[in-house]
């Protein structure tokens, strides 16, 4: 069973919810990646999360400035998407068991070739891959390939996307539907709008895949407001400024770490 | 939703895609349900977006078959726009080509002195169908900017205009037209400050901003409906120049030129000519400094099938997909992807695509000046500097037309700079 499926399984038994802390590959160096994933798996705890890796991409559409920053630096130091996916491995190499999924646009897939990327990303102990820019409408055949190499795919649902649309998404997502919390692109909201609580009961009653929130969500106490509803909360933007850009592994990875812990505080 | 299987580029590498061949009889007939022209274009957008690009679609069809929206679009183009353009005998440029008769389509003499304004005028008048009440676009030479500052004004929309911060130096004289006009004019200081950058930053605006706002895209690129849309919106331009050709000649010319960055003007002015197999089709690219990377932007010349701004083209890209930086004299020609339709009559073999590089469109810049008194944008110089070349090779009674894309007023200040430098 992927390890991706077997943690939602567990939690859901256990009456548990999942926090997905985002970390941009190659920020603020290539080194550190693999240390502040581990940082950020000790402070979840087994089986407490997933880990979300971010494949730098030179024009990401989704993302606020904070992101975007983290992928320009990554990509100015050197990052490449084999490099990028290596830190994975090394992630595992440490003794990281969570699952990791790789959110990364359909550009650099498309380069590669969805089947090699797909396989590339399973060698590097990569669980399953988040299609930020891939619509319901080019998905299907994207998310077949990707299974073939024993992945898992994470689609998207907006809040705009009216209830069949929703539904025909929630049917090919296989790792869990990534709903958004807001219109717009990732980055810290001081609020959360008040629909994320009847946006996940509507899609729980049309799919028995996990769905995790995210966009927008940057504190214990919003981690707490979603994961009363959802089966996970993704912070992205938040968790990536609290790692500065002049730290070295060791420290961003204390810094990731403290953070995480403080984020796990408001999990349900 | 099993439609787009068969149309997937799921299992297909770069490379296998730009080596499938296409049935040219099928050339007209794009694009499909789901945008796509062959292998190449699609709807590569986040979610969020996908409802603004149904709406889209769904109006766009709804006023296609709306005699009424087809009248007001056409009193718009005819007392506002100031159409039909001339197609203008370009005497003295002939006598210097010793070839095919000149011909220029007169699209400098559209208002705001570009062919941009027939697709804003078109994509506002659905804005207004769709009860949006702001308008947002993506600019470089600052031709389509002004030309969609100019439809907001003249319609009472709110609208926002992103520009890279190196095109607002380079085009100023546009921004201050579009700032007269009441629009903000937002300058894009990530990247490399230019339309790739700039077209980021309109998405990102429209992904928190889709409910109340129309993003009207410049060029035969982004998402589904857009290439289409925007072609039919331009198809203006080769609808008259075939009509003006029967009239005068009573026959289609021999060939046709433009200039190609995104493909707005070549798309308009090829569309209506794609199967009269007797006229030949020339799209220019901008070649810019040389062939290295980095130093032109001729993505159909030198790049790869590839994902950018929502659709599947020709795009210069690194070996990991990442765009790659790209130069070119011309603002509007500086952008690493083509609009997919381009991408698919490239395969097709219907267009023949070449590219001029920065000197030779100077050159061409200062020769229409000095032997047709007229100045034309950097873009279009791209168009002339390959049409001389083109002439020589053709005979006497042929006749070949450039879609003359726009004035170069906004062009002279850096033009002058360029010389200046060359001189010292």
């Amino acid at each position: 069973m992927n390890r991706l499926n077997q943690t939602f399984a567990a939690a859901k038994r256990d009456g548990r919810k999942l926090l997905c802390p985002f970390v941009t590959a190659g920020y603020p160096s290539l080194e550190s990646t693999p240390q502040i994933i581990h940082a950020i798996a000790e402070a979840l705890g087994p089986g407490g999360g997933v880990i979300e890796l971010g494949i730098p991409f030179s024009d990401p559409i989704a993302d606020g400035p904070v992101i975007q920053a983290s992928y320009t630096q990554a990509l100015a130091k050197g990052c490449t998407v084999d490099k990028a996916l290596a830190t994975a491995k090394s992630a595992r190499g440490l003794g990281v068991s969570i699952p990791i999924v790789a959110m990364v646009s359909f550009s650099i897939i498309f380069k590669r070739g969805t089947a090699e990327f797909a396989k590339a990303c399973a060698d590097a102990g990569i669980d399953g891959i988040v299609l930020p820019d891939i619509p319901l409408e080019e998905a299907p055949a994207i998310v077949d390939t990707i299974r073939d190499a024993g992945l898992r795919t994470i689609l998207l649902v907006a809040p705009t996307s009216p209830a069949d649309r929703r539904a025909a998404i929630a049917r090919l997502c296989d790792g869990f539907v990534y709903y958004l919390s807001v219109s717009g692109t990732t980055g810290e909201r001081k609020e959360l709008p008040t629909d994320i609580g009847p946006n996940v009961e509507a899609l729980r009653a049309i799919t028995q895949v996990p769905v995790c929130v995210g966009f927008g969500i940057s504190t214990a106490d919003q981690v707490r407001q979603v994961t009363a509803v959802a089966d996970g909360a993704i912070v992205g933007s938040a968790l990536i400024r609290r790692i500065s850009e002049k730290s070295t592994p060791a420290e961003a990875a204390k810094q990731a770490g403290a953070f995480v812990k403080e984020l796990v505080a408001g999990v349900q | 939703m099993t439609t787009s299987i068969e149309h997937g580029a799921a299992r297909l590498s770069s490379e296998q895609v730009a080596t499938q061949k296409l049935n040219p009889r099928a050339v007209k007939a794009v694009p499909d349900v789901h945008g796509h022209f062959g292998q190449y274009g699609g709807m590569y957008v986040p979610e969020t977006l996908m409802g603004a690009v149904r709406q889209l679609a769904d109006e766009y069809e709804r006023a296609k078959k709306d005699p009424a929206f087809k009248e007001q679009l056409n009193y718009y183009l005819r007392q506002f726009v100031g159409r039909p353009t001339p197609l203008y005998f370009a005497q003295r440029l002939t006598e210097l080509g010793g070839g095919a008769k000149i011909y220029l389509k007169r699209e400098d003499l559209a208002h705001t002195g570009a062919h941009k304004i027939n697709n804003t005028i078109g994509q506002t008048l659905l804005t207004l169908r769709m009860g949006k009440k702001r308008v947002i676009a993506e600019t470089g030479a600052g031709q389509h900017g002004v030309a969609t500052a100019t439809a907001a004004a003249a319609f009472g929309l709110t609208c926002d205009v992103y520009m890279g911060s190196e095109d607002i130096r380079r085009q100023n004289l546009n921004v201050f037209r579009m700032r007269l006009m009441g629009t903000r004019v937002i300058s894009v200081e990530s990247g490399s400050k230019t339309l790739k950058d700039a077209t980021n930053e309109a998405m990102r605006d429209w992904m928190g901003s889709v409910a109340h706002t129309h993003y009207i895209i410049g060029s035969v690129v982004g998402p589904h409906p857009f290439p289409q849309i925007v072609r039919d919106f331009q198809s203006i331009i080769g609808i008259e120049t075939r009509q003006q050709c029967l009239d005068t000649f009573e026959r289609l010319p021999d060939a046709i030129v433009a200039c190609v960055g995104g493909g707005s003007n070549a798309a308009g002015i090829f569309y209506p000519f794609v199967e009269d197999s007797g006229v030949k089709l020339f799209g220019v690219e901008a070649g810019g400094r040389g062939l290295n990377p980095g130093d032109h932007a001729a993505s159909i010349g030198f790049g790869k099938p590839g994902v950018l701004h929502g659709s599947l083209s020709y795009v210069l890209q690194t070996p990991d997909g990442q765009t790659a930086d790209v130069h070119s004299v011309s603002a509007g020609l500086d952008y690493p992807g083509v609009g997919p339709e381009h991408a698919y009559w490239k395969d097709a073999g219907r267009v023949a695509y070449s590219s001029i590089t920065d000197k030779q469109a100077l050159e061409a810049f200062q020769i229409l000046a000095q032997r047709e008194g007229i100045i034309p944008a950097l873009e279009s110089a791209h168009a002339i500097a390959f049409a001389l070349q083109q002439a020589r090779t053709m005979s006497k009674d042929q006749i070949l037309v450039i879609n003359l894309s726009g004035r170069g007023d906004k062009d002279c200040v850096e033009v002058a700079r360029l010389l200046e430098t060359a001189k010292s």
